[in-house]
């Protein structure tokens, strides 16, 4: 049984707890994102995170399960999305099945039928009919992903799950759970999300990180790499972000990048290296076609010189 | 008890003057986030100043664009009293944490404005910050708040009695999402098994369903520059009117800076609305830089507004001082990011009109379709238009062929 092989762990009890128990999954996280999922944990309310693609939004949810041993209910968000593929549906072939054979069994009474046809054993659950069921592990983690692909029908239903942790179905009465599960949301922004969602979440809006923090996430997330390597990775990086692109790199950008660079043994940037390898950073045409013509070089040796004055 | 000695009661009077303070700069809270942000601290056991700040942080601020004035208000409001310390030490047996951040730059006057109304011992920082937001402005705006009431009484009440009865078009289009539909194309097996339950199972009755359709969102830009200056005010009226029937519309002025005015035209009342638009932009009737403000709103909102199949509404002459290839450029990326882009340009009403200057030259291979705008005809032609595909006479290649 799961159960009895996952081990649970207590929830935080500080913020600095919060901040160990994060860098203990190697997920290096500022005290202020540590502040709102501590307060989220204890309030047991849900976490709204917004920002940028590739700053680490969903990995924060994944990392809250492994550390916490819950389990990981993901719901991605997409277009179209409604309550069948949410969070329920009826098995419609076992009904109709159940149906036939009660009546070849001479059974004729409607009202039993119905009952026995709209029970739970023919009931399919979805993500969030799941994250409400009572699991030995403690309440799972739901991660409901990219918010804003979804369109806004959905939000207010989510309305009613997110206040009360309950979801009604018509044919069975309310189902409520017993612990609440702990929601994350997460949004890039494509559209803004309906403040009568956002004031039942805690906000935090999820940037991208300061040099040394990178520099920390980077050493810790691609073993192997070497200072240099990774000073000249995360300089240029930053340096990246203050030009004025379309899309900046994100961190997830970063770790590719780095990745990428120790896969060809590359021990330092050269513009050569760096001009081959932009499209892992940059996914834009007109962001790279910016960068040609010396301006690699150029950003290069900026690096390179602030690295030295550092030293 | 007294006050004095009570930190719980104490805190919690400080929290409610400070949501005051926050909700006068902008930043919309109802008294339940007061009570959450009481709970917020009692539960995050405060310590420091820092933590302090975030657990405020995230529970009155659902924004990012609102971080900024939370910041400026939290600094101001508890730097002034020099309180902030000696409230934490009464909270919380502790020492106080590390000082604050390194300095941030000035707070904006909204800010300013929304703690220290009526107070003169702050006068003199008030003063400063005024001088600083003069030099923050470019010299090429004129900082003039335009007067709305310039049009005669019986003009405006004629016009806006014009606009409410203007019934907009319904461009609807499909979605993923499906609805019951009589002549679907799915079969509907829940409604199908209920039905045919009701009936004692004996029949299977098929029910279907279909496509489900919605309104676009639409997005209007507004060229405020002086050269349209006689029209943006009816042209504001129109969007009110359109703000109030449809769900998702968005709008944008811009002149020599883009000002997003969507929460002011949400307000009900026509004239408050407009009033509150006017109080947001500071460059109306200036002059026009139509690159830099599609670059501003290509960058920063294109990718917040035009989802899910937006009409993009742009009201301009096309009259940009020195088009130069970055217009070129982000003319085709804004056309690129929306399903229809519709040119509305009040230059139109001359019947000797010609695509002559060169800013117009440039954007209008990159537009879908080009109408007039001057007058309450042409603004009802546009809400029909909405609905349908655009003809030959509003083909922008119409006007190409017509200069070449």
């Amino acid at each position: 049984m799961r159960g009895m092989t996952q081990k649970t762990y207590p929830v935080p009890g500080s913020i600095d707890d919060t901040l160990k128990l994060l860098a203990a999954a190697n997920y290096l996280a500022d005290r202020s994102l540590a502040t709102v999922l501590f307060l989220a944990l204890k309030m047991g309310r849900p976490i709204f995170l917004e920002g940028e693609a590739g700053v680490g939004k969903t990995e924060i949810a994944k990392v809250l399960a492994s550390t916490l041993g819950r389990r990981l209910i993901r719901l991605q968000c997409y277009e179209g999305l409604d309550v069948a593929s949410s969070v329920y549906e009826w098995n419609y072939a076992a009904q109709m099945i159940a149906i036939r054979a009660a009546e070849a069994e001479g059974e004729h009474d409607r009202k039993r039928i119905e009952h026995d046809v709209f029970s739970e054993r023919f009931l399919i659950k979805r993500p969030l009919l799941q994250a409400l069921e009572p699991d030995p592990a403690g309440a799972p983690v739901l991660l409901i992903d990219e918010l804003d692909r979804s369109d806004e029908a959905f939000e207010a239903f989510l309305l009613e799950v997110l206040a009360d942790f309950q979801v009604t179905i018509p044919e069975l009465g309310t189902i409520k759970a017993a612990h609440p599960p702990i929601v994350v949301i997460t949004s890039n922004r494509t559209r803004e999300i309906h403040d009568a969602l956002k004031r039942r979440c805690l906000y935090h809006w999820v940037g991208y990180p300061t040099a040394p923090r990178e520099l920390e996430i980077v050493r810790a997330k691609v073993p192997g790499i070497s200072k240099k390597l990774s000073e000249q990775v995360v300089g240029f990086v930053q340096a990246l972000r203050k030009q004025d692109l379309f899309k900046s790199p994100g961190v997830a950008e970063s770790l590719d990048w780095a990745t990428a660079l120790g896969e060809l043994d590359a021990v330092a940037l050269d513009p050569a290296t760096v001009s081959d390898t932009l499209g892992v950073l940059l996914k834009y045409q007109d962001d790279i076609a910016r960068l040609e013509g010396g301006k690699v070089k150029e950003l290069l040796d900026q690096v390179q010189a602030e690295l030295r004055a550092a030293e | 008890m007294s006050a004095m000695h009570d930190p719980q009661g104490r805190l919690a009077e400080n929290i409610v003057y400070f949501a005051r303070a926050l909700r006068a700069a902008g930043i919309p809270l109802g008294p339940g986030a007061v009570l959450d942000a009481l709970a917020a601290v009692r539960a995050a056991g405060v310590g420091g100043k820092e933590d302090f700040y975030w657990t405020l942080h995230a529970v009155l601020v659902k924004r990012h664009e609102h971080s900024v004035l939370f910041d400026q208000a939290f600094k101001i409001f508890f730097r002034k009293r020099g309180y902030l310390e000696r409230l934490i030490a009464m909270m919380s047996p502790e020492a106080t944490g590390a000082p604050p951040q390194a300095e941030q730059p000035m707070a904006s006057q909204r800010v300013l404005d929304a703690l220290f109304a009526g107070a003169e011992k702050i006068e003199r920082e008030k003063q400063e910050i005024e001088l600083d937001a003069r030099l923050t402005v470019s010299d090429r705006e004129v900082l003039e708040k335009k007067d709305f009431a310039q049009m005669t009484a019986a003009e405006i009440a004629a016009a806006k009695d014009a606009i409410k009865r203007m019934v907009l078009g319904f461009d609807n289009v499909k979605t993923r999402r499906l609805t019951p539909h009589p002549h679907g194309h799915r079969i509907d097996l829940r409604r199908t098994l209920r039905a045919s339950m009701k009936a004692g199972g004996a029949i299977i009755d098929l029910q279907y369903r279909g496509p489900k359709t919605k309104l676009p969102p639409i997005v209007a830009l507004l060229d405020i520059s002086g050269s349209m200056s006689q029209y943006t005010r009816l042209f504001l009226h129109f969007l009110h009117a359109m703000t109030d029937t449809r769900k998702r519309v968005s709008t944008f002025l811009f002149g020599t800076r883009l000002t997003n005015v969507s929460r002011a035209l949400k307000e009900k009342d026509p004239d408050e609305a407009l009033a509150a638009c006017s109080a947001s932009v500071l460059d109306w009737s200036g002059g026009t830089r139509i690159a830099t403000s599609f670059a501003v709103f290509n960058k920063q909102w294109s990718r917040r507004v035009l989802t899910q199949g937006a009409v993009v509404l742009l009201f301009t002459d096309g009259l940009e001082r020195d088009p130069d290839a970055r217009l070129e450029f982000e003319i085709d990326r804004l056309h690129r990011s929306c399903r229809r882009l519709v040119w509305l340009n009040p230059l139109l009403r001359f019947s000797g009109f010609e695509a002559k200057a060169r800013g117009i030259k440039v954007m209008l291979p990159h537009v879908d379709e080009l109408r007039p705008i001057h007058n309450l005809e042409s603004m009802r032609e546009l809400c029909q238009a909405l609905s349908v595909k655009g003809g030959l006479e509003t083909d922008p290649k119409t006007w190409l062929r017509r200069v070449a």
